[in-house]
């Protein structure tokens, strides 16, 4: 374990901080770590402090992300170290990210040594309640610097702070800065290189006494001359449209539908033109290379597996450039506290909302996206449901199967077609799924302690190219590492079941294969729901993402994969009846067959127990469902 | 958690009303939360505390979550969990701000 802060450093005055010292030989950058309410900009410091020298760390057992990055100077003190903590209103651990940032601070942390010091950053437009915290966090007795915020804000609305009588008072240096715009953050740096001398402040409540807490944050604001700042007139302007009972409500539903409208076709272009490249660059590689089984490997499991994946790169990050901009302005507090009313029925809460709608798109960016959800037990929640709506991995599946048994005839009308009809009708039982499972986890295994929903709306402000750039390109890499490891693994390996065992030198055909072996092993399991081996080759290799199962159907009758090919159509009536094509399509719609969706469900819940759990939930609905569907339509077909 | 904290001193002596019947756009000053310790404790840290003077400021479409002003900042509320604030009825009084 390493001492908290620098050794002879304990008896050093606030002010003589920056005092040249000689710097001890250290074997490791000090470690800061950033501290304050949600909403205070804390991120938007540490991506101000760092640029790009981040990592995304996860530490084991914890289920909130934690980012650590570097901050370099020149001379001795080379390198800091910044972790950005969880927002916290206090420092008694009742929340997860309480919980984190407490044992951060305390030095509890495993695989994280105690920090050397703290920045505590305040929105300094929201001091009477923001300076509360001061409190539990200068008892610390940790070197702190205490970082005014939105100073650009206060200014403007017409707020006043004297930063050198409030640092007095706190024993502390105090910095008043923008953090969005780079402005007054000398004293930061100063701060990091310098000295760290223990806070001494003038006088400190009992920190658990929260009525005095605030009376002494009152008076420090009063002997700090701090003059709150006007109200936020535009805030207020907006907020009589966003939240207007009319106007808000139709604002809002044509914000969800832009939204979905975009993540579902308008980054189609992209999409293809991903595609298109993939396919390309799979060509001109096998051109380039001697024909062998290395060759079909590659192409196969590199260009055909993780490259039908990385085709969904533009639509994750469009979802994240929209989060990113309904986040950064505030409509996003709004959107959740329209949608709170509606989401209360099914046990859930406004934040839940967005993900959720996120998740017609791809399951894994919607639950990467219930960070925003503070409490717990509902952010769970939300986990486990996402991926019972229906995800464009789906329509793939969903468009072979109904053009294969579903004759597209008017059913209201020229209105409604019975293959729009069909699926629709699949969208709505992936939502009715999702409902009822909500319902059910909140009344039992996840049912909430009663945390009230308590939803702060800051005010609006325009997001920065900068802070969304960086937002996109955090994305960017998680998805792509995911892709490089999880999902290539995944592609090889089934490849690789599909190619083996060699028959005299030669791949064998798939049903000597060990992924046909594997089909007719399964094959009395999946009987009773209508499917026989080759469906049964597809639901194994869909494991790996749903849509595959069209590629693997089309490699299994020697026929190009495509879902609208009407050979691989009339190969599969000769498969599967109406009521096992029923069935399919029931399974589909709940099975979690997505080891993208496992994989990040376990890197957010930070264990196999959870994904696991939802793994053996959802096949088995998907299996009882199908079993029922099958049997069903099998007795109404006489 | 200390019950204390959670009631103003003068919290026996005045008519009081729920939190959620203040209508938008008037303000009143808190004198207890009938909540659990550890929420009562939550909502106190964002400044629902006896003696503070907090204003509802507008209503979700559809009546719910409320929302409400509190320090300088609006923070919203669900109306089950107003209910349990009880405000000071004789201290209710237009929002002064535009």
């Amino acid at each position: 374990m390493l001492s908290g802060s620098t050794p002879g450093a304990r008896s050093v005055a606030p002010g003589e901080q920056s005092a040249p010292k000689t710097a001890p030989v250290r074997s490791r950058p000090r470690l800061v770590a950033i501290v304050g309410p949600p909403n205070s900009g804390k991120s938007t410091l540490f991506n101000r402090l760092t640029g790009l020298r981040q990592k995304v760390a996860n530490y084991p057992g914890v289920t909130v992300e934690q980012r650590v990055g570097r901050v370099k100077f020149p001379g001795a003190r080379g390198e800091v170290e910044l972790i950005d903590l969880p927002g916290i209103y206090t420092l008694e651990p009742r929340s997860e990210d309480e919980r984190v940032t407490c044992s951060v601070l305390r030095g509890e942390m495993p695989s994280l040594p105690k920090p050397d010091g703290v920045i505590l950053i305040l929105d300094s437009t929201n001091l009477a309640r923001h300076l509360v915290l001061a409190a539990p966090i200068l008892s610390l007795g940790l070197p702190t610097i205490i970082v005014l915020n939105m100073a650009d804000a206060l200014r403007e609305r017409g707020g006043q702070i004297d930063v050198a009588a409030l640092a007095s008072q706190l024993g502390a240096p105090v910095a008043l800065v923008s953090a969005s715009k780079g402005e007054g953050l000398e004293p930061v740096y100063e701060f990091l290189t310098g000295q760290f001398g223990v806070p001494a402040p003038s006088e400190l409540p009992v920190i658990h006494d929260v009525p005095r807490c605030r009376e002494w944050a009152m008076r420090l604001g009063q002997r700090a001359r701090y003059h709150p700042p006007a109200p936020p007139v535009w805030t207020r302007r907006l907020d009589a449209l966003f939240l207007h009972p009319v106007y808000g409500v139709v604002i809002f539903a044509v914000v969800v539908v832009l939204v979905f409208q975009v993540i579902f076709s308008g980054a189609q272009p992209l999409m293809d033109a991903v595609d298109a490249f993939v396919q390309w660059s799979g060509q001109q590689l096998k051109a380039s290379l001697p024909e062998s089984a290395w060759r079909d490997l590659l192409l196969e499991a590199f260009w055909g597996g993780a490259g039908s994946v990385i085709v969904f790169l533009p639509q994750i990050l469009l979802l994240f450039l929209f989060i990113g901009i309904l986040e950064d302005s505030g409509y996003m507090a709004r959107a959740a506290l329209i949608a709170d009313r509606t989401m209360a029925r099914v046990g859930l809460q406004g934040k839940s909302f967005i993900p959720l709608l996120s998740a017609y798109a791809c399951a894994v960016p919607a639950i990467m996206a219930t960070r925003t959800i503070e409490d717990k037990r509902d952010r769970l929640a939300t986990i486990l449901i996402a991926p019972f709506m229906t995800c464009s991995a789906r329509l793939p599946v969903y468009t072979l199967i109904i053009a294969a048994f579903l004759p597209n005839r008017p059913l209201l009308g020229p209105f409604l077609w019975t293959r729009t009809a069909a699926m629709l009708g699949l969208y709505v039982l992936g939502f009715l799924a999702a409902v009822a499972t909500a319902r059910l986890l909140k009344s039992s295994i996840l049912k909430s302690e009663p945390i009230p929903f308590v939803l702060e709306l800051p005010p609006y402000r325009w997001p920065t190219v900068q802070s969304l750039g960086l937002r996109l390109l955090d994305r960017a890499r998680v998805f792509l590492r995911r892709v490089g490891t999880v999902i290539l693994s995944v592609s090889v390996v089934l490849w690789l079941l599909a190619h083996l065992p060699l028959l005299e030198g030669r791949f064998p055909p798939i049903e000597q294969s060990l992924a046909g072996t594997l089909g007719r092993t399964i094959e009395p399991v999946i009987q009773p729901l209508g499917f026989n081996w080759k469906i049964g080759i597809g639901l194994i290799s869909s494991l790996a993402a749903r849509e595959v199962i069209v590629g693997t159907l089309g490699t299994i009758y020697g026929i190009q994969g495509d879902e609208s090919s009407a050979s691989l159509q009339a190969a599969l009536r000769q498969d599967l009846s109406q009521a096992g094509a029923v069935a399919l399509l029931v399974f589909y719609a709940f099975a979690m067959q997505c080891i993208s969706t496992i994989a990040v469900v376990r890197r957010e819940t930070g264990g196999w127990r959870w994904p696991a759990i939802q793994f053996v939930y959802m096949t088995g609905l998907a299996y009882i469902s199908a079993f029922i569907a099958y049997q069903v339509v099998s007795w109404a077909n006489g | 958690m200390q019950l204390s904290f959670k009631k103003h001193p003068a919290a026996t002596l005045v008519p009081t009303t729920s939190l959620a019947d203040l209508l938008p756009g008037r303000q009143a000053v808190i004198v207890e939360l009938d909540l659990p310790g550890e929420l009562a404790t939550r909502l106190m840290t964002l400044g629902f505390v006896p003696g503070n003077t907090v204003a509802l400021v507008r209503t979700a479409p559809g009546g719910d979550p409320l929302v409400f002003r509190v320090d300088g900042a609006e923070l919203a509320l669900r109306r089950d969990t107003a209910q349990q604030i009880r405000i000071d009825s004789e201290s209710i009084s237009p929002l002064e701000e535009p």
